[in-house]
């Protein structure tokens, strides 16, 4: 039936094509080239604007903020050498650094960042916590910043992304960003929105000549794509790892697994408007139904990372040390509940005045173990007698929530490291009824309000951990937020990487500290 | 004739992009949620949406104007040819879907051309013996293929080829060797459907009365399949393939995701999230319109391999 030329060609054709496919094929990878190193995270770069993408330039180390934080949370210098306020912090003078270049060889004068920082002030960002009033330029390098009002935590905002000095030809004339010239190491040489960048060393750059000469940002959207790009020695530092692929890096022999705890919490936020939230009671046997060592080790992989308060260790500051752990008791909690005249019905659930105590939980999709922990917690709560609908969301959906009213309960993930000194974004969020649409909802404590309005101007530093820690304890007694876990950030190595290590504030990737050993195969 | 059907469809192109974007604009407009957090939260991330954010978006993009007057508003532009910027990145949305569907496009094209030169020839071995060893081991195969999701399939192979054997690399793009494994994951999931209909199609034409009747009339294997098996069977075949390529470009998200491959699917994904309009009307409407190039082509394929069609209709007319 079928033709002989069908019969006789397909077998040899297709089979010398494959023999000679694979002989062709095999080593097609290109080995990596030497100094140069590839990342790979999930987050992916929109455009040049310091505003929206910063995050990602600044990791690479293409722009740098006028004020840098170290590992540990201190402020130090970045292109600003010093900074003082000579009326408890309405009025601040700035001094910078000397024959700073920018990356098309013009050298930064207080001129440049007063341009740079006005335009940041246009646009969304924390800049605006300070109420910038004046910027007058002293001299070349010095720069005199009026504040409306005495405001002490600004220089922590001069460590954000969005602060960050370019060239002023990188800006159009309406303020948008064209080119980024900026003073870091690296300057961009290709830019591919928005999956990939391409920096190269700049060689007149201020603070000498790192090892690593180009870099290689490429977005990987999968984790478990991340985790085989550095296994196969594609990428060599990878980042924001799911559970399962770090079991997988952890045996592979070139590579090198980190956990880093970051100034990130996962928290339960509460509205305290609605009416069962705003007893204590129904709070606190929230807080005791919750097992945190089940979700940190069975769904999280990373023992160890209960959280029993708001601030995790890395804010040292603010972090109490010796506060106990919150172990689950439901017994406590259901007696919480009694207490609070929520009684069980035949369905299992409590109720109070023929009122079933059902709450709506939101999440949101872009972090995935927090669904996962969403669902454990609504069957923890379940068990206490609170039903729990849980909705997967868009992140814009807890401010938005929080704005209209509508929100009961949120999972979040709260990063209080967006600027070093976490007071100014505590300070805007926990001092006021208002609340912040990341912080606390409906909820106002007097004293938590003296205590956070004394802190700016504390400048004993002794005296400053004590008055944080206080007001981190006055939280915890009232729980307004529900801490469930510190959030420890992954990321993978080629073993060939030398001088590595993940920033807890995740601003620098410090790939101008590190080099490579030995790139060969 | 055929002039008539590219004009005809030259007129169904236009229709069916201010149809799709009309269409998308209204729909998207409808969905739940206020557009200018989706959009902060697409700009400034997980870290940096807030009221403050939104609000400044909302300013910025006259997102409070009347609904109707921003749809005139991008009408008038899409008739200047103008399909606006991206809310999200603020980038001319024409660029990016260059970029984006460029990308699309070229991995779909591969696919298909790589699936077609796996599922012809076995489609043929297996519509050489219907029911044998060969048939009913493709039909196996292409059953248990067909029954993975393209992403575990996709994994298998970056696992073979990238990680054991070190051929391909994993993820990325900008060159070659990148394209590799996205192809061969696509080109196998396609080929998987298509070898079948490639056998049925075959069988089909090899068990047709003028297919038998010219082999009785003494024409010898290569000239009898060339001149009486090949078009005959080519017209599904065309016909089915066109499809897939439609197929192929609307639903790569997967591999996209897998691959890190900067396609449209990705980004169509990004900008429902972001509520990103301008975004979301420009790739719907350039989407319509390469849907409506790939059936003309289809078409054209098959009424110049089969032209009885035309010419009936040219007799009905005379």
């Amino acid at each position: 039936m079928c033709p002989k030329v069908i019969k006789f060609s397909y077998h040899k054709v297709f089979g010398s094509l494959f023999i000679l496919s694979c002989l062709l094929l095999n080593g097609c990878v290109k080995p990596p080239k030497e100094n140069t190193i590839v990342i790979s995270g999930p987050f992916e770069a929109i455009n040049l604007d310091p505003a929206t993408t910063g995050y990602i330039f600044q990791r690479l180390e293409v722009l740098q903020t006028l004020v840098n934080v170290s590992q540990t949370g201190e402020l130090t210098s970045g292109l600003a050498t010093h900074w003082k306020s000579v009326d408890q912090g309405k009025n601040w003078q700035i001094q910078l650094k000397d024959k700073v270049l920018f990356h098309n060889g013009k050298t930064m004068t207080a001129s440049d960042v007063k341009q740079a920082l006005q335009i940041a002030m246009r646009k969304p960002g924390p800049l605006k916590l300070a109420q910038i009033k004046t910027i007058t330029i002293k001299d070349d390098l010095t720069l005199n910043i009026e504040l409306t009002k005495a405001y002490l935590p600004f220089p922590s905002i001069l460590t954000n992304y969005s602060t960050a000095v370019l060239a002023p030809e990188s800006y159009a004339q309406n303020g948008e960003v064209n080119q980024l010239l900026a003073t870091g190491p690296y300057k961009i040489t290709e830019f591919t929105p928005p999956h990939r960048i391409n920096t190269q060393l700049f060689e007149q750059y201020w603070a000498g000549q790192p090892a690593i000469k180009e870099v290689e940002y490429i977005t990987g959207h999968r984790s478990e794509s991340r985790a085989m790009m550095v296994k196969t020695r594609q990428a060599d530092i990878v980042y924001n790892l799911d559970p399962a692929s770090l079991n997988s890096l952890n045996q592979a022999s070139q590579v090198k697994v980190n956990l880093t705890e970051i100034p990130r919490t996962i928290m339960l936020k509460l509205n305290l408007a609605e009416p069962a939230l705003a007893d204590l009671n129904v709070r606190q046997a929230i807080n005791l139904a919750i097992d945190r060592t089940g979700i940190t080790q069975g769904i999280l992989k990373a023992p160890n990372s209960e959280a029993n308060q708001i601030f995790g260790p890395v804010l040292s500051q603010w972090h109490i040390p010796q506060q106990a752990a919150i172990e689950q008791n439901l017994a406590t909690a259901r007696q919480l509940l009694q207490q609070a005249g929520w009684h069980l019905n035949k369905q299992g659930i409590r109720e109070k005045q023929q009122q079933p105590l059902k709450l709506n939980l939101i999440t949101y999709a872009n972090r995935p173990e927090l669904i996962v922990i969403a669902t454990a917690i609504q069957d923890q709560l379940s068990q206490i007698g609170i039903k729990l609908a849980v909705n997967m969301e868009n992140s814009s959906a807890i401010p938005s929530g929080h704005a209209d009213g509508s929100l009961q309960m949120a999972l979040i993930a709260r990063n209080f490291g967006t600027i070093g000194d976490p007071l100014g974004l505590i300070l805007a969020e926990f001092s006021s009824l208002d609340g912040g649409d990341w912080g606390p909802m409906n909820w106002y404590n007097p004293q938590v309000s003296a205590l956070l309005n004394q802190l700016p101007q504390q400048t004993n530093p002794e005296q400053y951990r004590q008055t944080a820690q206080q007001i981190a304890k006055l939280v915890m007694a009232d729980l307004p937020l529900i801490p469930i876990a510190y959030y420890q950030q992954s990321s993978a190595v080629n073993q060939a990487v030398e001088g590595f290590s993940f920033d807890p504030f995740e601003r620098n990737f410090n790939i101008s500290k590190m080099s490579v050993v030995n790139h060969a195969h | 004739m055929l002039i008539k059907i590219l004009f005809n469809r030259l007129l169904q192109a236009i229709s069916m992009a201010v149809a799709v974007g009309s269409l998308t604009f209204f729909l998207v407009r409808s969905l739940p949620g206020d557009i200018a957090y989706k959009v902060a939260a697409g700009r400034y991330g997980d870290d940096g949406v807030s009221t403050e954010a939104a609000n400044a978006v909302r300013a910025e993009l006259g997102l409070d104007q009347p609904i109707f007057e921003q749809y005139l508003n991008w009408l008038g532009n899409l008739f200047q040819f103008d399909l606006g910027n991206s809310l999200v990145s603020g980038l001319p949305v024409i660029d990016e879907i260059q970029h984006q569907l460029g990308y699309t496009a070229l991995l779909a094209v591969c696919a298909v051309i790589l699936a077609s030169f796996i599922a012809i020839p076995l489609g043929l071995l297996a519509a050489k013996k219907p029911k044998k060893v060969i048939d009913q081991t493709s039909l196996y195969t292409s059953s248990f293929i067909r029954a993975q999701p393209v992403f575990s399939l996709g994994l298998i192979l970056t696992i073979v080829f990238a990680i054991e054997l070190n051929w391909f690399p994993v993820a990325g793009f900008g060159s070659t060797e990148f394209l590799i494994l996205p192809v061969l994951t696509l080109a196998i999931s396609l080929a998987a459907v298509s070898n079948r209909i490639v056998r049925d199609s075959a069988i089909k034409v090899l068990n047709s009365q003028y297919y038998q009747f010219a082999k009785i009339k003494g024409l010898k294997e290569p000239k009898l399949f060339l001149r009486h098996g090949l078009k005959n069977m080519a017209i599904p075949i065309i016909a089915f393939t066109g499809m897939q390529f439609i197929g192929v470009i609307e639903g790569v998200i997967m591999i996209e995701s897998l691959f890190a491959w900067p396609g449209i699917g990705h980004a169509l994904s990004h900008a429902v999230f972001a509520r990103d309009i301008p975004m979301l009307q420009g790739t719907a409407l350039m989407m319509g319109i390469l849907f409506v190039f790939i059936n003309t082509l289809t078409d054209a394929c098959c009424a110049l391999l089969d032209p009885r069609g035309e010419k009936v209709k040219q007799g009905e007319n005379a």
